[in-house]
């Protein structure tokens, strides 16, 4: 108490320096960031599709205009979203046993495929067939396709930001794990289109009949 | 006829004594509790004093407290939801019997009071009044013309809120005669402040006699000070906005005036409805009430004149 | 040779010596641009908010004297309305949530025994982005174009017919700042607190301080999106024609409510759950024991964190929605005093039980009860539907929520002033000073907010500039200034203290209040490298077990930056992982991404152009700047 800045005696009980430098899944804190991430983003996939919800229960015809966004560019993005999902799970798990070439071509393949989503889903917005300034439905339908998107897009830009690491003199260690939690996100972007499916495609067919 | 106290713990009305009762219910269940964990702290402040250390038997004892103080909050909670469900239940059944429909629709920064009768022809408008008799089961459709408001005599009964695209009710049933403060009781902008009204409660006889007067037809002016007056207004902006019966003036964006000289109240509240207030609202209402969506009215000097003694006799 | 390592091998100097070389900041302007110690960014926080409070409380004082007597003409109905929303959206955006998010990012590293803060430079770009939006708005502000539609923005008054201009479009932005702010540091004190545990600090003998943020910060992820979300469907609605909110084209005004307060309920509870977390270790550490029915605390925590979500309509009773569902939101409302009672009792019992020494962060504990408790009580009364469609909008609510943000937040974080200060600055505050300090401020706040209790039973309603003589609420308004006067007193008497003792105060021990947690082991202020090695905890309160040694762990590099990960539930050591060193990405991350937001104000067209930018700086931010070392390990990132 007298000695301002006296600190403690350490007792050394154990020995730190063997434990590995980096760990996949749950061992890892990246993954915990990553999973912190996807609590944030579901959450505001699940309040706006409640809002969808909500709105089409305020008003007596949903989709006011009697148009649903019209099937073929919907059906098409989600038959390769769904087929993407079988080889980033190859991709992860390359990626968690550290093979470099498998995860070259994973990577390159996964950023080909989200590429041409893309490319469908700049089509899905034009089959719409709804402004987002026409009403509250366009409004809520272009809001809940564009959050999607965003993030489609912001994976693709991660998958493609690794496919070059990968190829460089970086490609060792951590950015396995970060691999295989960039597919972890591509899961999540696939399973949160499954229920936005429903909801903008299904929904208002159901609701008209 | 002053105006009565304007409070909550003042119910007037069958609805605003349902809720006092669940207010002194909960002051005292919530006053009790207070008062039991103050005492709790005291207890522990002055104990310090003493040097006794705290054995596991104290510890024991401190637990069955625990006990017996989250039961406590428990029946206590209990109770005031039972007893708040009770009086909501009440406020449904109070006043189910229209006896008098109204319509009060929500402007910034004014109320617009319609009268419903199943005969168009007895169909009353006025603004920020509203005359009831004393007794009378009165249901009020409730919306608004732009912003969300909410209507609220404490007196009377709780408020509720005034919503774009839907529509609402509140329910009042007067017990004594007088004067009751209203208020806007949800921020509608600038003049959130100045959106207040009053209900006169009056006998069944008084409340008849004005609802004949207001039925009547706005006041023809005779003698050629108010005669100019009316000219003045129906040549001036006003009929833009404004009503009076028997004029050219049929807007419904302001207050109808037809019956204007009958009313207490000038600007929702913001000055009483004496000529000199008239006067100034007339000439600057900016500084009166600034931020209102009344404009400027620039008379000269004489036209000012005539249009409040015009205005001012529209009993 | 292998790399240096921490223990045996060195002398406690020769390792203090060698840490602080890898661990210290850059001096300079750089460095203070690239920071990222957990400890500089948190000091920046707290400062920034301070800031804040001192002026939004400047505003609360001007609205007070302008409400001092009837029919005042001191300030006009556009400046009041811009100043009460000033008011609510400083106080809860940019003070409350923020101080409490720094207050965690200084302490938990320290609290759970380690080095940093997991994502050092996602904590330092949050920083950056608040500064941002805080600094945006009150911009704003100071050009008269500060936003006027409450802190809560109810449609459609602040949508594009009613609120034209700028004014609402700052408001909605400075939101998304904050947000973004907010939910970036919650992810990293939410891994922190699972993952970066000392060894052997499991989940059964955690903190309650730890516990306290960890509910706090997941309640963030899941409360905070809500308001983002609304915040976006306003400015779409305000600025490229979308029509979530009106009712003209099948929107719904009543939309913005369920989203604002599915948020808004929840951020009551983000702001005060910090606190209990504050006051139990101020308790612990002054009744020298720990708190009372440890694990019924924590049940109450996660009780309070899941029914707080369930609350958000009794915001609601007053638009008339269906009375069943209102029923259950009541029962939903007064349930949530069950968890709080039971805390206030296991404080009262653990300084009953234990033999307290009086300090100044105990009397705030105490006022945080004697208030706190009241305001808990009227906001039983609030829940019922009833009682609330009277008092709902009034001066009552407004006593309501001071008395629990006030008495449940602001005592707590200044009591937590007084017993953090010596470890941050390394020097004590004023007792005697701080005794003022308490009564002054504990007086002033009753005198305050008391007399709104009746001038709301009264009828006086909220957000009104001004109001009539005649309506018997001048002299209780009155009075309410003058305590306001003795309130402000109180504030400045606590800056009085903190800047006299930063300079003059006696100097502070290690731990100076003979406190338990492990952030009383290391030196007043800790150095950059928080411990020279990392605690191997065996105690629930690991420095009382023995008075003049730490157990624990050797084997960190000395010569890079790492730390320990721990496994989730037992704190087993698992791995060492590299931490961030020092850049300039998160500064230059946040310029991009607060200048798309603000430039998305005057044309939506920036968002798309400010899109590339923040990919740039992201991809800066992430891109490995060293190739792998010849000895396998990973180089620093």
């Amino acid at each position: 108490m007298n000695e301002p800045r006296s600190t403690l005696t350490p007792d050394f009980m154990g020995d730190l320096s063997r434990l590995e430098v980096h760990g996949h899944g749950p061992r890892s804190l990246t993954w915990w960031g990553l999973m912190g991430m996807i609590a944030i983003e579901g959450t505001a996939f699940l309040l706006a599709g409640a809002t969808y919800l909500y709105l089409a229960s305020q008003v007596p015809q949903w989709p006011p205009a009697k148009l649903p966004p019209a099937w073929l560019w919907g059906v098409v993005f989600s038959a390769v979203l769904l087929l993407s999902a079988v080889p980033n799970e190859w991709l992860k798990r390359q990626a968690e046993q550290e093979s470099l070439r498998a995860v070259r071509i994973g990577l390159v393949l996964m950023s080909m495929i989200g590429l041409a989503l893309c490319a469908v889903r700049y089509l899905e917005f034009t089959a719409l067939r709804v402004s987002w300034s026409d009403s509250a439905y366009g409004s809520i339908v272009v809001v809940v396709l564009g959050l999607h998107t965003v993030h489609l897009v912001t994976d693709l830009i991660d998958t493609l930001v690794l496919a070059a690491l990968m190829f460089t003199r970086h490609a060792y260690g951590r950015r396995f794990v970060d691999t295989a939690e960039n597919a972890i996100y591509w899961n999540f972007v696939v399973l949160a289109w499954l229920p936005i499916y429903v909801l903008l495609y299904l929904v208002p067919r159901w609701l008209q009949s | 006829m002053s105006l009565s106290a304007h409070s909550v713990s003042q119910p007037l009305g069958v609805h605003a004594e349902h809720i006092a009762f669940i207010w002194h219910a909960m002051l005292g269940a919530c006053g009790l509790m207070y008062a039991l964990l103050l005492g709790f702290l005291v207890m522990t402040l002055l104990r310090q004093h003493r040097s006794a250390p705290a054995g596991v038997e104290l510890e024991k004892r401190i637990e069955r407290t625990l006990i017996l103080w989250v039961g406590l909050i428990v029946v206590g909670l209990c109770g005031l939801t039972l007893a708040s469900f009770l009086t909501d239940r009440a406020l449904v059944r109070a006043a189910s019997e229209p006896q008098i429909a109204l319509r009060v629709i929500g402007h910034q920064w004014w109320w617009q009071v319609e009268y419903v009768d199943a005969d168009n022809s007895q169909n009353v408008r006025t603004a920020n009044e509203i005359h009831l008799p004393v007794g009378a089961q009165v249901h009020i459709a409730l919306s608004s013309d732009d912003v969300i408001h909410s209507f609220w005599v404490p007196n009377l009964n709780g408020k509720r809120d005034l919503i774009p695209g839907r529509s609402t009710e509140i329910r009042l049933q007067p017990l004594t005669t007088g004067r009751f403060r209203g208020f806007c009781a949800e921020f509608c902008g600038v003049q959130h402040a100045y959106m207040q009204f009053e209900v006169i409660v009056e006998s069944a006889q008084e409340f008849a006699a004005w609802k004949a007067r207001q039925l009547a037809g706005a006041v023809t002016p005779t003698d050629p000070l108010r005669q100019a007056g009316r000219d003045v207004f129906e040549r001036a902006a006003c009929p833009l906005c404004h009503a009076i019966a028997g004029t050219n003036a049929a807007a419904s964006t302001g207050p109808d005036l037809s019956h204007f000289a009958s009313r207490r109240l000038l600007a929702a509240g913001a000055l009483t409805n004496t000529r000199d207030h008239l006067r100034a609202w007339l000439q600057n209402p900016q500084r009166v009430k600034p931020g209102n969506h009344m404009p400027v009215v620039d008379l000269p000097g004489r036209d000012m004149t005539a249009l409040v003694a015009y205005l001012g006799s529209l009993q | 040779m292998s790399a240096p390592r921490d223990g045996e091998d060195f002398d406690e100097a020769s390792t203090a010596q060698q840490l602080t070389r890898t661990w210290a900041t850059p001096r300079g302007w750089w460095g203070a641009l690239a920071t990222v110690d957990h400890k500089d960014i948190a000091r920046r926080y707290l400062v920034t908010a301070g800031v804040f409070f001192v002026g939004a409380g400047m505003l609360a004082f001007v609205m007070r004297l302008q409400l001092s007597r009837a029919e005042n003409t001191l300030i006009g109905p556009d400046l009041y309305n811009q100043l009460f929303t000033m008011h609510g959206t400083t106080m809860m955006f940019l003070f409350a949530v923020p101080v409490m998010q720094a207050v965690a990012i200084y302490l938990v590293p320290l609290i759970a025994g380690t080095r940093a803060i997991a994502f050092p430079r996602l904590t330092a770009f949050s920083y950056w982005i608040y500064v941002f939006g805080g600094v945006m708005v009150w911009v704003a502000f100071a050009l008269n174009i500060g936003p006027d539609a409450g802190w809560f923005a109810y449609t459609p008054l602040s949508g594009p017919q009613y609120s034209p201009g700028k004014r609402v479009d700052f408001w909605a932005q400075m939101i998304t700042y904050t947000e973004v702010s907010g939910l970036a540091t919650a992810v990293s004190i939410v891994a922190t607190i699972l993952k970066m545990r000392a060894p052997g600090m499991s989940l059964s003998r955690m903190p309650l301080f730890l516990w306290a943020m960890l509910v706090t910060n997941l309640m963030v992820l899941f409360a905070m999106p809500a308001v983002m979300l609304a915040s976006s469907f306003l400015i779409m609605d305000r600025l490229v024609g979308t029509h979530f909110f009106n009712a003209a084209e099948g929107g719904d005004a009543l939309l913005w409510q369920h989203l604002f307060w599915f948020f808004g309920h929840p951020e009551v509870y983000i702001i005060f759950i910090p606190a209990l977390g504050m006051v139990s270790s101020i308790v612990a550490t002054a009744a020298r024991r720990p708190i009372f029915a440890y694990p019924l605390m924590v049940l109450a925590l996660i009780a309070i964190s899941f029914m707080a979500f369930g609350l958000w309509v009794h915001h609601m009773f007053a638009t008339g929605l269906p009375r069943l569902g209102n029923s259950f939101y009541t029962a939903a409302s007064m349930a949530i005093s069950l968890p709080s009672g039971v805390q206030i009792f296991c404080w009262i019992a653990t300084l009953y039980l234990g033999k307290a020494r009086f300090n100044v962060a105990l009397l705030f504990v105490i006022g945080f009860i004697v208030i706190f408790v009241l305001g808990g009580l009227t906001g039983v009364m609030l829940a019922s539907v009833p009682l609330d469609l009277q008092l709902h909008d009034t001066y009552f609510v407004v006593a309501h929520f001071h008395y629990v943000l006030i008495g449940g937040a602001v005592f707590p974080l200044i009591g937590a002033v007084y017993y953090w200060y010596p470890k941050v600055v390394g020097r004590l505050l004023s007792e005697r000073l701080g005794k003022w300090n308490f009564w002054t401020l504990f007086i002033g706040f009753n005198v305050t907010f008391f007399p709104m209790h009746y001038l709301g039973l009264a009828g006086m309603p909220r957000r009104i500039y001004t109001y009539a003589s005649g309506l018997g609420w001048d002299g209780l308004n009155l009075l309410a200034t003058l305590g306001a006067s003795l309130l402000g007193v109180g504030v400045l008497l606590l800056l009085v203290n903190m800047i006299r003792s930063a300079r003059v105060g006696p100097l502070a021990s290690p731990n100076p209040w003979e406190a338990g947690t492990l952030e009383w082991a290391t030196t007043s202020p800790p150095p950059p490298y928080n411990f020279p090695h990392i605690p191997l905890v065996t105690a629930d309160e690991p420095l009382w077990r023995e008075r003049d040694h730490l157990s624990v762990m050797r084997g960190l590099r000395l010569d890079k930056r790492e730390l320990v990960v721990t496994t989730v539930v037992e704190a087993r050591a698992d791995l060492r992982e590299p931490v961030a060193r020092p850049s300039l990405w998160p500064l230059l991350t946040a310029i991009a991404t607060g200048g798309m937001f603000l430039a998305s104000i005057f044309s939506p067209w920036a968002v798309v152009a400010g899109a590339a930018p923040i990919a740039v700086a992201m991809i800066g931010w992430f891109w490995p700047d060293q190739p792998p070392r010849a000895d396998g390990e990973d180089p620093e990132p």
